[in-house]
């Protein structure tokens, strides 16, 4: 089979990024999918730090470091300039974490949504604040260890739905991506870049060093989140659900094992997180069915 | 053009021929109007720029500072809680050398809830690297913004154009709209020389360690002290194309006063009325109007009190634990002199109480008897026992 993916890379080695860092990959395949005429808007997170440090930056395009909260707010006056000035050439590509997407940064995005300003919005998701040091965001799973949710008090509730939030908002696209499905985020970016109006993207980031695990294992994992339908990839686009069924769906505890964070989960839990797996499943099923 | 409009409806005209291009703005009161006359322009095509209307002050600047980045000319007005909401954004507008331009119509702080006029809230800001400009009367906002992007964007800083609630922000006066095309001409378009390009792609505002953090902090000094030169070179000009000058300062009946006012904003105008009423009674005094607050007019101030023999420093404002904000300014100010002045602050109208010319008057005759006051110490004015 041929490969879709662009052999150019546009990302520069010599990043600080940690062995096996998910996010990484996912700029990777992002700037391969949107090419040179793109400006980032990077508010804090992890790639604030891979990115370099001044006077390098290993990005390759033009980049704005920008406050925690305003990956949106920010990324919609670089797209309000780009208007004013006729650049409509000009792909504004808001990069930021899931603490700075469904946390700090919310309010902005929601903001941004709503008012439909034009621009393309990416989480890459390693479902915890891992630029601080592991700790809780509210997109850490259930049952996962953080260095604020210690082992006998992991987190309790439930992974917030980020695609569900923006398809609420009727916004135009969002979609799910995984690191290791590239020529679906790929495909995915693509579509985000001919539409007008904000497009949401939230890609499964593995972080070895937040997840505890081997850095080889990275894609395998991210593979695994979907084919446990854990992290299911779908689209909604203009409200019409498209979902990416797993060709053999697998328990999740084969995902599970894999990571130190949730070592200390009993039997009984995983089975709780089987169930509700199942449940989630099964009601994005029944939303393409009706929605589709 | 002579207009009869409100000191709200005249920044909407100063922004829309400075000829801005991205406004973001959330609204509050007392700045709605700013916001809602903009709209207008910008929907019946008379100012042709973008306006995002935000869900709130942070994202307003945060906005502001993205499209100013990509080579635009911005503009956004808040106040009080509003301005405090932007806190963390005016750091970054200043750290990012970017020449954004704001109107703050300068609201007492909550709680308890007050819309009314008073200073506080931003002079809280007053080490995010801001330019700072206090404005007397509704003619020298227009004027003031209109010079403020000429400023901001020769030196690569933000500038605040303030305000006060109400006081000015709803009260109409006449005001001459200066002529767009001499307006273009003293103004030109925005061409930063480093901006956010695809053909020349570089990053901004990435990770900066110790080794030179510092050298970054130090040029942001060396350009505050550059814009107090280009305030003044700027006053001049914008005076010989239109008719009115101005400085970091104005003097009033002060060169031959051995006592001395010091005020800002729309207060300078009660306390020139009571400089006048006092002189009819044979008391020398006079009156300095600090227009800028950033970067502080020190060497201004020490040449016009030369003469003087005592100082009395009138804030709306208050720095809790300490004095009126200018207050401790000029007194900072002056330390560096031979001879020591007698310098007193007082602090009145916070929260919009209305300071009138009688209180004034009785200030000046205190500080003329030198009666019950005490160094040091915040006299208030008008106090409820």
């Amino acid at each position: 089979m041929k490969l879709t993916i662009p052999q150019e890379e546009i990302l520069n080695p010599g990043h600080l990024a940690c062995q096996g860092c998910g996010a990484t990959l996912a700029m990777r395949y992002a700037l391969k999918a949107l090419g040179e005429k793109t400006i980032i808007v990077l508010p804090a997170c992890c790639w604030t730090v891979i990115d370099g440090p001044f006077p390098y930056s290993s990005a390759g395009v033009a980049l704005f470091h920008t406050a925690f909260e305003t990956a949106a707010s920010c990324g919609a006056g670089v797209s309000a300039a780009l208007e004013v000035k006729g650049k409509k050439e000009v792909t504004v590509l808001s990069w930021a974490g899931d603490g700075g997407t469904m946390d700090i940064g919310i309010q902005a995005l929601s903001g941004a949504v709503e008012r439909g300003d034009n621009l393309i919005y990416v989480c890459y998701d390693n479902e915890a604040y891992m630029n601080t040091g592991i700790q809780r965001s509210s997109s850490t799973p259930y049952g996962s260890w953080t260095s604020t949710t210690p082992v006998k008090t992991f987190k309790k509730g439930p992974k917030k739905n980020m695609i569900e939030i923006m398809a609420a908002h009727k916004i135009p696209y969002c979609a799910s991506a995984s690191i290791s499905y590239p020529e679906d985020f790929i495909a995915k970016l693509r579509t985000a870049k001919q539409i007008k109006g904000t497009k949401f993207l939230q890609i499964l980031s593995p972080c070895p060093a937040g997840w505890k695990y081997p850095s080889n294992l990275t894609v395998r994992i991210a593979r695994l989140a979907v084919e446990t339908c854990i992290f299911p990839l779908y689209e909604v686009k203009q409200g019409r659900y498209r979902v990416k069924k797993p060709v053999n769906k697998r328990p999740v505890s084969e995902y599970l094992r894999l990571q130190g964070r949730f070592r200390h989960l009993t039997g009984r839990e995983i089975k709780e997180i089987q169930n509700n797996t199942d449940k989630d499943w099964q009601e994005l099923l029944k939303k393409e069915e009706v929605f589709g | 053009m002579k207009k009869l409009i409100t000191g709200n409806h005249t920044v909407s005209f100063g922004a829309k021929i400075s000829r801005v291009e991205v406004i973001a703005a959330y609204p509050i009161t007392p700045q709605t109007e700013i916001v809602e006359k903009l709209s207008e322009m910008v929907a019946s095509g008379q100012l042709r720029a973008k306006f995002i209307k935000v869900e709130s002050e942070h994202s307003a600047l945060a906005a502001c500072i993205g499209a100013s980045a990509a080579g635009c000319r911005t503009f956004t007005a808040t106040a009080s809680q509003g301005l405090a909401l932007m806190h963390e954004m005016l750091h970054w507008a200043s750290g990012a050398r970017l020449p954004v331009v704001m109107v703050n119509v300068s609201r007492a702080m909550a709680p308890p809830w007050n819309v009314w006029n008073d200073q506080t809230d931003s002079l809280a800001q007053r080490d995010t690297g801001w330019i700072q400009f206090y404005c007397e009367n509704n003619q020298e906002i227009i004027d003031t913004i209109i010079q403020a992007y000429k400023i901001s964007e020769k030196v690569n800083l933000p500038a605040m154009i303030i305000l006060d609630a109400f006081i000015l922000s709803h009260t109409s006066e006449p005001v001459d709209i200066p002529e767009q095309k001499k307006v273009d001409k003293f103004l030109p378009s925005y061409n930063p020389e480093y901006k956010l390009d695809v053909d020349q792609p570089r990053a901004f505002g990435g990770l900066v360690n110790p080794e030179w953090y510092y050298e970054f902090r130090y040029k942001i000094a060396c350009s505050m002290e550059k814009a107090k030169g280009s305030i003044k070179k700027v006053g001049r000009e914008f005076g010989k194309k239109f008719g009115r000058s101005y400085g970091l300062v104005e003097k009033y009946k002060s060169d031959t006063a051995k006592i001395i006012l010091i005020v800002s904003g729309s207060l300078s105008s009660t306390a020139k009325e009571a400089v006048d009423r006092v002189r009819k009674n044979g008391l020398k005094a006079g009156l300095i109007r600090i227009r800028v607050f950033r970067p502080f007019p020190k060497e201004e101030i020490r040449a016009l009190v030369k003469e003087a023999k005592v100082i009395g420093v009138l804030d709306r404002n208050i720095s809790f634990g300490n004095e009126g904000i200018f207050f401790s300014e000029v007194k900072s100010a002056l330390f560096s002199r031979k001879k020591k002045l007698l310098v007193y602050g007082f602090v009145a109208g916070l929260g919009g109480r209305d300071v009138r010319c009688d209180d004034i008057e009785k200030i000046i005759n205190s500080l003329n008897k030198k009666q019950g006051l005490k160094e040091d110490i915040i006299n208030w004015i008008g106090l409820k026992k």
